[in-house]
């Protein structure tokens, strides 16, 4: 946006070193992306680790998509740093004192803990491709099963065994990495509309509804493309926990706000220009009314109601859509709209998106996409969805 | 002459006024150019003896006089000047507080103030109760919440108790900007974060800061607090100050005569 132009939307005071926002729609990508993460994991998880066997055809989808999301977490960080060459400074040097220093750590244990996993969890299929192919081929299998094509019983049982190993160490850590990404924001005693305790869980449970939505319309348009029936256990499981994870998660996202409404602290009376104001339409239109409301209403109708096949995809399909963008619309109005307001308590600021800059839209949607052009890649590769699921026939049909 | 009271000299608000000539000069060149770059070769000049700095028994703190400041802005153009701060964002700067009738608090500070402030004021006349000048800066915090948050220790308080970053380390995060509770820090546009430095590079050598010595009322000083005879601590001893939001714990070193409750 043109100075002048940012200039003319400023209202009252703000600090003359506030008037441009820092952290742009990268930072708002950032916590939305690592929240697929640990949302898909978590998913994951509720089969290898808990057991739950409707949601076993897409296991092992969430487990990859986990990883596939966790590889793109830090491009827009790396885009939005001021000297992206100098990003290892955070391995290299990391600061005791800083919440932000531990990303590297956490990060890095994450992503060991998944890979890991996903590599256990695919080697049994590795093996098979590899013992199926020949030439070029056999040989990148081989080696993507590191040159050992042992595959029996006892070796199935291993794999089982270290999956549920690392499902298991995965889950804290995964709720580590999101619940840490929240506190990046809660610990920041300067800015009301960030710091609060509550904010950790608030992130967390967005988190686990994101992932669990992008799973859901995933699979739903991955089956309409493969024109597969839709594997309707999987998605009725998943609507259930979408449904009761978007309720608790919503919940704590409004209590938050009324009771610093109603302690009516002087930050109070800023939040509420800013939500009235600034914010109205991100955040009471659309991540309040539109999209958690209605996806509360179609989930619980699905819950509660029998309705027939077609009716009650369309409500969770539409759910997924929508809590997906609610849990986006909540990263925009935490990361900006907490940049919106004045720390002179004075003011608001104002800020637009470029759409080709460096920390442009078209960025920020590239690499929300490239994540999913990654997993079509993944599942040429090695199927990802079992083959005595719907879509892993599919796979088996159309092999090439 | 001995370095603690070349310091004295130079440190203190009343001395710096008595120097000959030099605010009378001041007040004629309102800070222009020409009147920085003489002062800071008298500045240099009487510096030149203070060369060894030891920061050890240092610990610098910064006070304003709300009373005196008369928002001429000229501390806003010397720290410009001196630290190449680019525009548009600003290490110091001065806001104006304007009460009108029925409680309503004004405050603006255009361009920082790099001009200082136009004598009309953008409200009814009429309506003004009372109006005046904050310069700000950063407050080189005891417990600064910027040096907590920043993930490679690029910024850091340094042994004298100066807030610093460390330009060839930071990475362009910007948390520190979002965890700074006064809007003291900006990104530059080479990429890294940037602030007041309470002009280190001339206050190990003796020198007042810039804009302690642009100021034409000397309503800005520094000094170290370690020191009792020092000119600050003299002149806090002797007056009712207060912080910006102490309530934060943030501890900071910038010292405000006269502060208004609404001034945040
Ligand atoms: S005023 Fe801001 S930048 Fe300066 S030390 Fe305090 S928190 Fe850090
Ligand atoms: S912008 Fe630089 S100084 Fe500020 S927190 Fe990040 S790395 Fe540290």
């Amino acid at each position: 946006m043109m100075e002048h132009e940012i200039m003319n939307q400023i209202t009252g005071f703000v600090f003359p070193n506030e008037i441009h926002v820092h952290w742009t729609v990268m930072i708002v990508m950032y916590p939305y992306i690592t929240g697929l993460v640990a949302g898909a994991f978590i998913v994951s998880s509720l089969y290898h680790l808990f057991g739950k066997e409707s949601l076993k055809p897409i296991a092992r989808f969430a487990l990859v998509s986990s990883l596939v999301f966790l590889v793109f977490a830090p491009m827009p960080l790396l885009l939005h740093l001021g000297i992206p060459e100098r990003a290892f400074n955070i391995m290299i040097t990391p600061s005791g004192t800083s919440a932000m220093a531990g990303f590297g750590i956490v990060y890095l244990t994450y992503m060991i803990i998944v890979v890991i996993e996903v590599w256990f969890s695919l080697r049994a299929d590795i093996v098979k491709r590899a013992l199926e192919s020949k030439g070029v081929k056999r040989f990148f299998y081989r080696a993507l099963a590191l040159f050992d094509l042992s595959l029996d019983d006892r070796t199935n049982a291993l794999d089982h065994k270290v999956v549920k190993f690392f499902a298991a160490l995965g889950i804290p850590v995964a709720c580590f990495l999101h619940g840490y990404v929240g506190f990046l924001f809660g610990s920041i005693k300067a800015n009301p509309w960030w710091s609060t305790p509550l904010m950790f869980i608030i992130f967390l449970l967005s988190a686990i509804v994101s992932g669990i939505a992008v799973l859901i319309f995933l699979f739903f348009v991955i089956s309409w493309v493969r024109r597969v029936t839709v594997d309707r256990d999987v998605i009725k499981t998943l609507a259930g926990f979408l449904w009761g994870f978007m309720i608790i998660d919503v919940t704590l996202e409004i209590m938050e706000v009324l009771s610093v409404a109603y302690e009516q602290t002087e930050a109070w009376q800023t939040i509420e220009i800013l939500i009235r104001d600034k914010l109205f339409v991100t955040y009471v239109v659309i991540q309040l009314l539109l999209c958690s409301l209605v996806p509360f209403l179609f989930l619980g109708v699905n819950s509660v109601l029998r309705l027939r096949a077609k009716m009650s995809n369309f409500l969770v399909f539409s759910s997924s859509v929508l809590l997906l963008i609610q849990v986006l619309a909540m990263r925009w109005n935490v990361v900006i709209g907490g940049q919106l307001m004045s720390k002179s308590f004075r003011g608001y600021t104002s800020y637009t998106p470029g759409i080709w800059e460096k920390e442009g839209l078209i960025l920020a949607f590239v690499i929300f996409t490239v994540p999913f052009l990654l997993l079509r890649m993944v599942d040429g590769i090695v199927p990802l969805f079992p083959p005595d699921s719907a879509l892993g026939r599919w796979t088996l049909e159309h092999r090439t | 002459m001995k370095k603690r009271e070349e310091a004295r000299l130079i440190h203190d608000a009343d001395s710096i006024a008595s120097i000959t000539g030099r605010r009378a000069f001041l007040k004629a060149g309102a800070a222009g150019a020409a009147g920085i770059l003489f002062t800071f070769k008298l500045q240099d000049l009487l510096g030149k003896e203070g060369a060894a700095y030891d920061p050890k028994g240092h610990w610098w703190g910064f006070m304003v006089d709300l009373t005196k400041c008369i928002g001429c802005g000229a501390c806003v153009r010397a720290c410009k000047a001196e630290n190449n701060v680019p525009d548009g964002y600003f290490r110091t700067w001065v806001e104006r507080y304007t009460f009108l009738e029925g409680g309503d608090v004004k405050v603006d500070s255009p361009d920082g103030a790099f001009n200082g402030f136009s004598s009309d004021p953008p409200y009814d006349p009429n309506l003004i109760e009372k109006s005046f000048f904050v310069p700000k800066l950063c407050n080189h915090c005891a417990k600064a919440p910027c040096v907590q948050v920043c993930p490679v220790g690029a910024s850091y308080i340094s042994e004298d108790g100066v807030v610093l970053v460390d330009h060839k380390h930071c990475i362009g995060c910007g948390y520190c900007i979002q965890a700074c509770p006064y809007g003291s820090r900006f990104l530059s546009p080479e990429g890294y974060a940037d602030k007041c430095t309470l002009c280190y590079h001339r206050i190990t050598k003796g020198l007042d800061t810039a804009c302690v010595q642009a100021c034409p009322v000397g309503a800005r000083a520094f000094g170290n607090l370690d020191d009792p005879d020092s000119s600050i601590r003299k002149m806090l001893g002797k007056s009712r100050y207060g912080v910006l939001k102490a309530d934060l714990g943030t501890e900071p070193k910038c010292y405000y005569i006269g502060l208004d409750q609404e001034v945040r």
